[in-house]
Parts: structure tokens; C-alpha cells; sequence
């Protein structure tokens, strides 16, 4: 499997778009940005749905270039709308099979297989319009997965579902990472969605790409100023080392350090991805001994920058991962903290989420 | 009255609407569909030619068809290469003035149908690997039938109804042109009171079926497909 290489130039009325980004294989690349920023243009333009200026190609195979354009159904493309847009005069398993008896590709992805992983298997007989919204985004899903995609591209699939149906289609979407080495492409306005789903980030602004790396050094990182927002937080690697059930607390690894999140999150061994709000995070200079907080983790500072009045966001160093910490400047002051200086990292345990990660 | 007398013009007028119909959805459904789906230069012309027979008075239609399908029209012309001198008095010209004179019935509702669906439907099978062509028939008609069955029906019945123009090209020859709507004014003119009430009360029957069924069957449909 190979990555996606793309470039696009083009105007639409007033719009201009002049983009290029990649999207590697076996992970996901998130397309970032406000509405109107030109991700869904993007996308489109991937799937050749709408024709720009520029290149794109599938590792090798070239799907456009400046004398080539192919059609749409000739590239290997699995495509999410953010309406299910199921076909209506269709059964959910005719939908489903619509892609597969098209594909040339013979049955990579297995029919039972995805109906398995998306839990299907009650609503194969079922009509679209007798579906709930997360129920058609998952035949949606399932439909693009067995036309047998190299690339997988979902066009801000929960936008049109509402919490609770956002909830039920995240962990599919997040099992599928994990399952395919597809790489996918995410177009996303939602900084949550981006922390739950996204390995890599491209960040798109009124038609250009204005930053674009690994997620957490696109959270932290001052490129698209996530960090100074209220609701910043690092989004971290861990592994599960086991659990304690007399506590109902699992212990994770995170970069050689020891943190507790409560409840069963899996088997020992298995990544985790472990969001830490900047605003949860405190500091003390000397190991604090009588504390509720469990989670005290050595770090370094890294860098401390204003950015209210009151308070100071201090970038710290946790091993080979990087967090943020919200702090008053006036306890800056009174700590007399500076970068360089080792310091312990309080993380307030209600606020580990986590989710499984496929992040190798 | 003999009532063998009123079947020839009731078979003629069925032959005669039924064919129209099928010529109509062979020919109207691509036309529709490029009605709906291409931009293209004088498409809004050619939707208003195709909806003139709606306002024409019938006859005048009927005027210039003869004109066209007569000895000196290209339609003469065309009848020449089987031998026959003119397309105008023949079972062949009431159909292609039949179809000229429905065709708004058939268009119309198909046209609609298939800019009700959109865009996004065939963005989705192309994208599930459908040609051009795979689209049209899997996803596109399907979508569309509540608008092909209405379509087809409306230009049936409206074929059946029909006066002046087949008044005109046909020239109401017995057996041959003379359609139902002629043969009942034949015998209002004769006085033959009794013919004239037993099609005038076959019309308002069929017409009252016709448009009742085609409301359920549409609604039918529709509810299957939204």
C-alpha cells in the first residue's frame, strides 16, 4: 500500500484554492480547517469528482496529471458523504454489494468480514430510509470498504448525526485504522474528532495549506495557535501495562512514565491515545506528597509563553512526547520557573480520555 | 348502433396511444435527462419547443405536421423510399404527431423527477466504480420511476384524448384514422345519440381510472424511494 501525493490549483468564482499535501499509508490524515476553507474541494478533488489544476496519484499510479484525468469510477477510492446518501430504492445488503460487483479487485475486504466490524449483520435486509443516522453512516461505510478502496476519503462523516450517534460511529471508525492499512483521508472542522481519529494533520485556510505534520506536534506546536485555545490539549501515545481492578484504575505507559486512568481500557500491550487538556495539567517543583491527584509525572520545561493577562502556557517535555500546561503567571512568578528546569506534571485523572490508537 | 362499429376505433386509438407511449419513453427519458443533467447552450429553447403543444391550439399543429408529412414536406419525401406518396392519412403519421403532441406529458415530469435526485446519488455509484452509462440505468431510472410511470401514463391518456391534430394529419379515414374522439363526433353529427353516450361514458371512466390509479401508483413509488 502506498501513500496519496496531491497538488490542486483552481478557482471557483471567487474561491481560489492552491493546495498540495500527502496522506501516507496506514494512517490518518486529517484535512483541518474552518467551513468554506476548501477541504471538501480537496476531497472532491482526490476523488476526481471535481476537476482542478494539478496532480494526484496513488503511489505509482497516477490518477491526474497535466495531460491525464481519470474518471472517477476508475479510481480505487472509497468515498463517505457527509449525508449517508444511501441508494434508496436499495436493500442495506444491495447497498453494500452495490461497490463490491463493481470492483476489479476480487474481495480483499471480505463482505462478512466488514458487516462483522461494522456490526451489520441485524440490518442487512433492512431499507435506508428505515435507518437511523449512525446506522446509514455505518452501511455508508461498509458500502466504500467493500468497493474495495486503496484510499479511504470521509467527507466530515458525523456532521450530520447528533451525539449519541456521533459516539455509536466512533469507535468504528476508530477499529478501522486499525484493521486497514488503507491510508485515509478525514476532512474535519471538529478539534475533537481530529484528536480521536487523526495520526497526521493538514491544516487547510482559505484555500492553501497552512500547516501539516504528526497530530500532537500540530496541537501543541504554535503553527495553527490550537494551543492557545481554552480547550488545548496534547493528545499522547501510551501503551497499556495493566489493570488493577481492585482499584478499577489502568496503568499506562506514556513515554517510560506511569499514568492512571480509571475503568478497563484493554489488554496489556495495546496503544492507547491519551488526551491531556492543557488546562488539567499543573506543576510543582518538588515531588508533592499529599495530593488527590494520582498522576505525577517528572518533565521538562520547554518553553513558557503569555497568553492572557493571567495565565502562561508552559510546554513541557514528558520523555519523547510533548503536553501542555495552563498555569497563572503569578505562580510563573512565585516558582520562579524557567525553561530548562525539571518540574513534576500533575495530571488531574478525570481528565485522561482515551481511545484506542493505531499509531505505530 | 352496432357495436362492432365502435371497436376499430377504440382498438386504433389504444394501438395508437400505446405505441405513442413507448416511442415517448424510448426518446423522452435521454431527452429529459439532458434537459436536467447538461448545461448546455438553447437547452431552455429546446425545453420550450417541446412545451409549445401545450398552448397551441391542436389544429395548428395539426396544420403545420401536415405540411411536414405531406407529398411535398420531408415527410413525403421520407415515405417515398417504401413507396408510399405521404406520411399525412397513415397509422405512421398519427404517431409522429402524436408523440409531438404528448411529448410535453412525458418530458415534463421525467425532467422533473430526475433534477429532484441531484447531483449526489450518481456522485455515490461513481464512486462505488458505476460508469456513465451503469449510473443511468442503476441508479438514475430507478430513482426516477415514479416520474417515468406518470410520464408514461399522462402521455397514454393524453394521446387517447386527442382531437385536433389527429383531425387534421389523419384525415378520419374509417379503420385506418378514425380514432376515437372522431368516431364520437361522427355520431353526434349523425344524431346517434346512444353511440355517442356509450363513448362519451367510456372516456369519463377510463379518464376517472386513469388518473386515480396513476396518483396511488405515484405515491407508491415515491413513498418507496424518499
Amino acid at each position: 500500500m502506498s501513500g496519496l501525493v496531491a497538488r490542486f490549483a483552481g478557482r471557483r468564482g471567487s474561491f481560489v484554492l492552491d493546495a498540495a499535501f500527502e496522506a501516507p499509508a496506514g494512517a490518518v490524515t486529517a484535512l483541518f480547517g474552518p467551513s468554506g476553507a476548501g477541504k471538501t474541494s480537496l476531497l472532491r478533488g482526490v476523488a476526481g469528482l471535481e476537476r482542478f489544476e494539478g496532480e494526484c496519484r496513488l503511489g505509482d499510479d497516477i490518477w491526474q496529471d497535466a495531460t491525464y484525468f481519470r474518471p472517477v469510477h476508475r479510481r480505487a477510492i472509497g468515498y463517505v458523504f457527509q449525508e449517508a446518501s444511501l441508494f434508496p430504492h436499495l436493500s442495506v445488503a444491495e447497498n453494500l454489494r452495490y461497490g463490491q460487483r463493481r470492483s476489479p479487485v476480487r474481495r480483499a475486504i471480505d463482505f462478512d468480514a466488514i458487516v462483522g466490524l461494522l456490526g451489520l449483520a441485524g440490518l442487512l435486509e433492512r431499507w435506508p430510509q428505515h435507518l437511523s443516522g449512525g446506522e446509514r453512516q455505518r452501511v455508508a461505510l461498509g458500502r466504500a470498504l467493500l468497493s474495495q478502496p486503496q484510499l479511504l476519503l470521509l467527507d466530515e462523516p458525523m456532521s450530520a448525526l447528533d451525539g449519541a450517534a456521533r459516539a455509536e460511529l466512533y469507535p468504528y471508525l476508530e477499529a478501522l485504522g486499525g484493521t486497514l492499512a488503507l491510508p485515509m483521508l478525514l476532512v474535519t472542522h471538529d478539534v475533537g474528532e481530529v484528536e480521536r481519529l487523526a495520526d497526521r494533520l493538514v491544516a487547510v485556510r482559505d484555500g492553501k495549506i497552512v500547516g501539516s505534520g504528526p497530530l500532537n506536534d500540530m496541537l501543541v506546536g504554535d503553527a495553527l495557535g490550537l494551543r492557545r485555545e481554552r480547550s488545548a490539549a496534547a493528545v499522547l501515545k501510551g501503551r497499556i501495562v495493566g489493570y488493577d481492578a481492585a482499584d478499577a484504575l489502568t496503568e499506562v505507559d506514556l513515554s517510560g512514565r506511569r499514568l492512571l486512568v480509571p475503568g478497563q481500557l484493554g489488554p496489556p500491550g495495546e496503544p492507547v491515545r491519551i488526551r491531556v487538556a492543557a488546562g488539567d495539567v499543573s506543576l510543582a517543583v518538588s515531588p508533592p506528597s499529599a495530593t488527590t491527584i494520582i498522576n505525577i509525572l517528572p518533565a521538562v520545561i520547554d518553553a513558557i509563553e503569555p497568553i492572557t493577562a493571567a495565565e502562561a502556557l508552559v510546554t513541557l517535555r514528558l520523555g519523547s512526547e510533548t503536553a501542555l500546561a495552563r498555569v497563572t503567571q503569578h505562580s510563573v512568578r512565585l516558582l520562579g520557573l524557567a525553561s530548562g528546569q525539571s518540574v513534576f506534571a500533575q495530571v488531574k485523572g478525570a481528565s485522561v480520555l482515551t481511545g484506542p490508537d493505531r499509531r505505530k | 348502433m352496432q357495436l362492432e362499429d365502435l371497436l376499430p376505433p377504440i382498438l386504433l386509438t389504444l394501438s395508437l396511444a400505446g405505441v405513442t407511449m413507448l416511442v415517448l419513453i424510448v426518446i423522452g427519458v435521454p431527452i429529459a435527462w439532458g434537459l436536467a443533467r447538461w448545461r448546455w447552450a438553447g437547452r431552455e429553447a429546446v425545453a420550450t419547443v417541446i412545451a409549445l403543444p401545450l398552448v397551441l391550439p391542436p389544429t395548428v399543429l395539426g396544420f403545420y405536421l401536415l405540411l411536414l408529412l405531406g407529398p411535398s414536406g420531408p415527410g413525403g419525401a421520407l415515405a417515398g423510399l417504401w413507396g408510399a406518396r405521404t406520411l399525412a392519412f397513415s397509422f405512421t403519421g398519427l404517431v409522429i404527431g402524436s408523440v409531438i403532441y404528448s411529448m410535453p406529458f412525458m418530458v415534463q415530469p421525467v425532467r422533473n423527477a430526475f433534477e429532484a435526485m441531484g447531483a449526489r446519488p450518481l456522485e455515490v455509484a461513481a464512486t462505488l466504480r458505476a460508469g456513465p452509462w451503469d449510473r443511468f440505468f442503476t441508479v438514475a431510472l430507478p430513482l426516477a420511476r415514479a416520474g417515468i410511470v406518470s410520464g408514461a401514463v399522462l402521455s397514454f391518456a393524453h394521446t387517447v384524448g386527442e382531437f385536433g391534430v389527429v383531425l387534421m394529419i389523419g384525415g378520419n379515414i374509417p379503420g385506418k384514422t378514425k380514432v376515437l374522439s372522431l368516431a364520437m363526433y361522427d355520431y353526434v353529427e349523425g344524431l346517434d345519440w346512444a353511440a355517442a353516450h356509450v363513448l362519451a361514458g367510456g372516456m369519463v371512466v377510463f379518464s376517472f381510472v386513469v388518473i386515480a390509479s396513476t396518483m396511488l401508483l405515484e405515491r407508491r413509488l415515491r413513498r418507496s424511494v424518499v
